[in-house]
């Protein structure tokens, strides 16, 4: 266990190298960040200055390997943009996008996994045909247009949420969340909505064939021959089977939903993360860039990893000792 | 007593394709304590009247006509509720193959106790007693810790044991064992059998013992029926059926089997194929493998009954023309 956990950190250590690494040429390909940040009639003076400032007037390979230098020492450089500290930027986003995908993954898993199993154990049913028809929309309507209609619909003609923005955040305990006011919640229904149709409808089809998959296996067929209630035999020996698949998928989709939520970020000016990498991608701001993503990198590296770990806990022939990281 | 009596019974599956008539009109009686051999080839609809019998036939099968009745009850029209109190308790099965009955992600004690607790209140410490009590009548050495063990952790053969310890918690009156050592080695298989025939006799169990092996099922049941293509063709005490059978298709299977040749003679072979249930032949579902058919095949044939119970479903039973041995 220990050992495999280190492993998995080791490897972490190198993607996030490359990332860099890549991440340092595209932006040096794509074009120079001086051009959109200092006014077009500056002095020679002046922009002589501001590139000395930002540190671009040395070597790329020098710029990077100064990157790397403060990366050690936990310094992401400074927001060419804002003039702050990159990383510190991201993190403060970081509440907002990652209430947005709790909230999106939530209702993915607790309408998709119950719809799913309905779909699974009656597909020949009006109401099962209806949930897998209702799905196709889901994954193959456009993302942001769905955006749209729900801000059309329930903001716009029927104005019962508003259309955009974060909203008062409550406090709790200590920690400051949309969840813990009703203005906070009114504001997130919408985004998270949109951003776990998508979802829904894929944690529906999965359940599904999962459930087609193990509802005709012996084992199931031997827990009814014991006499048990289905209720019995669907909550624990079809679920507990059709978990592993489950939240494998779920896992590496909450992922996504972070990275997909920059469509829906910017459809309803949700200040996340996403908002902020791609105002920064067009800035051309190379260290929140940078930040960003080895922000994510780590998020993904933690999913995976406790994604590892349920899935040894929930399927006893797996053991994260014999497993290859 | 008869415990178990089966009046035509017919389970067909209404695919898309067509009607497969798996079970074709079976009947036969089981008294308690009995031992009854069923013997035919794959397909030919032996798991589907065990199903049948649990009342655990897939969708889109079901059982078309006839009655199963259980000591007094018809369990063809049992509603769910009194039909799921059955299972397990009076009436339990063992699949055919011990990989997969088991289910992987629950501990053995887990699946034990809630088949225990499924028919009725169990204190923790009793349920756990009562499993160690039938793990170690099955052969399975050290209970306590097996208990606590993944599926997985098991090899076949003591799978297939803890399957049987399920199937007998509660002592049922009726075991229906599909084919249940087919998949394990000849040793094994012998151990078990003989197993079984011990708690069997001890509890006056009646079994329903499923097989495509005629070997096994000699040195076992008091009755063998044989199956082909959803019906069967021929049904007797055992020695009748394996040493004087009647039906062509009887003697095939017997011939083909190697244990039942004289060393050195020519194994005997069925030739053709088993049909599908989906389009049998006319008349005699035998018909086109058969040595003997001829023009009367092609109207089915009725069950007749030859000396003492020994029922043949046959134009041409084969009367004293079978001697073993000298057949080959
Ligand atoms: N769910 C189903 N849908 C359609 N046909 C089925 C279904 N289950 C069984 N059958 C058909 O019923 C017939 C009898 O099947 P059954 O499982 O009883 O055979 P068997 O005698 O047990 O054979 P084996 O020795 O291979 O176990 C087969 O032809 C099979 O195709
Ligand atoms: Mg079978």
């Amino acid at each position: 266990m220990t050992v495999f956990i280190i492993r998995r950190l080791l490897q972490s250590v190198l993607v996030v190298a490359v990332m860099t690494l890549l991440v340092f040429a595209g932006v040096y390909a794509i074009g120079n960040p001086v051009e959109i940040l200092i006014s077009q009639d500056a002095t020679e003076a002046e922009r002589a200055a501001a590139i000395a400032r930002l540190g671009l007037d040395k070597s790329l390979p020098e710029q990077y390997l100064a990157f790397l230098g403060n990366l050690v020492k936990g310094d992401l450089g400074t927001s060419f943009v804002f003039g702050e500290p990159a990383l510190q930027l991201v993190l403060q986003r970081f509440p907002a996008t990652m209430e947005l995908a709790i909230c999106a993954m939530m209702m993915s898993i607790f309408i998709g996994v119950p719809l799913g199993l309905y779909a699974g154990l009656r597909p020949e049913s009006i109401a099962g045909r209806t949930i897998m028809t209702g799905s196709i929309f889901g994954f193959s309507l456009p993302n942001f247009w769905q955006g749209l209609m729900l801000i059309m619909l329930f903001a716009v003609i029927l104005q019962w949420l508003p259309a955009g923005g974060r909203g008062v955040r409550g406090e709790f305990l200590g920690i400051e969340s949309s969840f813990f006011s009703w203005d906070g919640i009114s504001h997130l229904i919408l985004p998270a909505i949109n951003l776990a149709l998508f979802k829904t409808s894929l944690v529906i089809r999965l359940t599904r064939a999962s459930v087609r998959e193990t509802i005709n296996l012996d084992y199931v067929k031997f827990a009814r021959a014991k006499g048990l209630r289905p209720r019995r035999v669907i909550g624990l020996h079809v679920l507990k089977n059709i978990m592993i698949p489950l939240v494998t998928i779920i896992g590496l989709e909450f992922g996504s939903v972070i990275a997909f939520a920059v469509v829906t970020e910017t459809v309803f000016a949700w200040p996340g993360m996403g908002k902020l990498i791609i105002d920064s991608i067009f800035q051309l701001d190379r260290p929140v860039i940078v930040a960003y993503l080895i922000v994510i990198v780590c998020l993904f590296i933690t999913i995976n990893l406790v994604v590892d770990i349920l899935y040894a806990i929930l399927d006893p022939r797996v053991r994260l000792a014999d497993q290859k990281a | 007593m008869t415990l178990l009596s089966i009046e035509n019974l017919k389970t067909h599956f209404f695919t898309k394709a067509g009607v497969v008539k798996s079970v074709d009109g079976v009947s036969f009686d089981l008294d308690r304590g009995e031992i009854l051999g069923i013997v035919g080839e794959s397909g030919s609809g032996k798991s589907v009247t065990g199903f049948s019998i649990m009342g655990l036939v897939d969708a889109p099968g079901r059982i078309a006509e006839g009655s199963i009745r259980f000591d007094g009850q018809n369990l063809v029209d049992l509603p769910e509720p009194q039909m799921r109190d059955l299972r397990g308790r009076r009436i339990a099965m063992i699949f055919q193959d011990p990989m997969m009955t088991l289910n992987p992600v629950l501990r053995v004690d887990t699946q034990m106790i809630e088949a225990l607790r499924a028919h009725g209140r169990w204190s923790d410490d009793d349920a756990r007693q009562r499993c160690r009590d039938v793990l170690g009548q099955v052969g399975i050495p050290s209970p306590e810790e097996r208990l606590k063990s993944y599926p997985h952790q098991f090899s076949g053969g003591m799978r297939q044991r803890v399957a049987i310890a399920i199937a007998l918690l509660h002592q049922p009156d009726l075991i229906i064992a599909d084919e249940p050592t087919t998949a394990l080695d000849v040793t094994i298989q012998a151990q078990i059998l003989f197993e079984i025939q011990k708690l069997v006799a001890e509890n006056n169990t009646a079994m329903i013992w499923v097989t495509h092996d005629l070997a096994v099922v000699a040195g076992l049941a008091n009755r063998v029926a044989v199956m082909y293509a959803g019906r069967i063709v021929e049904m007797g005490t055992t020695d009748e059926v394996v040493n004087r059978p009647a039906h062509p298709y009887t003697a095939g299977l017997i011939g083909s089997a190697p244990s039942r040749n004289a060393r050195g003679t020519r194994l005997t072979q069925i030739r053709g194929m088993a049909p599908l249930p989906m389009n049998l032949p006319t008349g005699c579902a035998f018909q086109p493998r058969c040595d003997h058919a001829t023009g009367a095949c092609a109207v089915s044939p009725d069950a007749s009954t030859l000396e003492g119970d020994h029922l043949v479903r046959c134009h041409h039973p084969l009367v004293g023309a079978f001697d073993r041995g000298t057949a080959a």
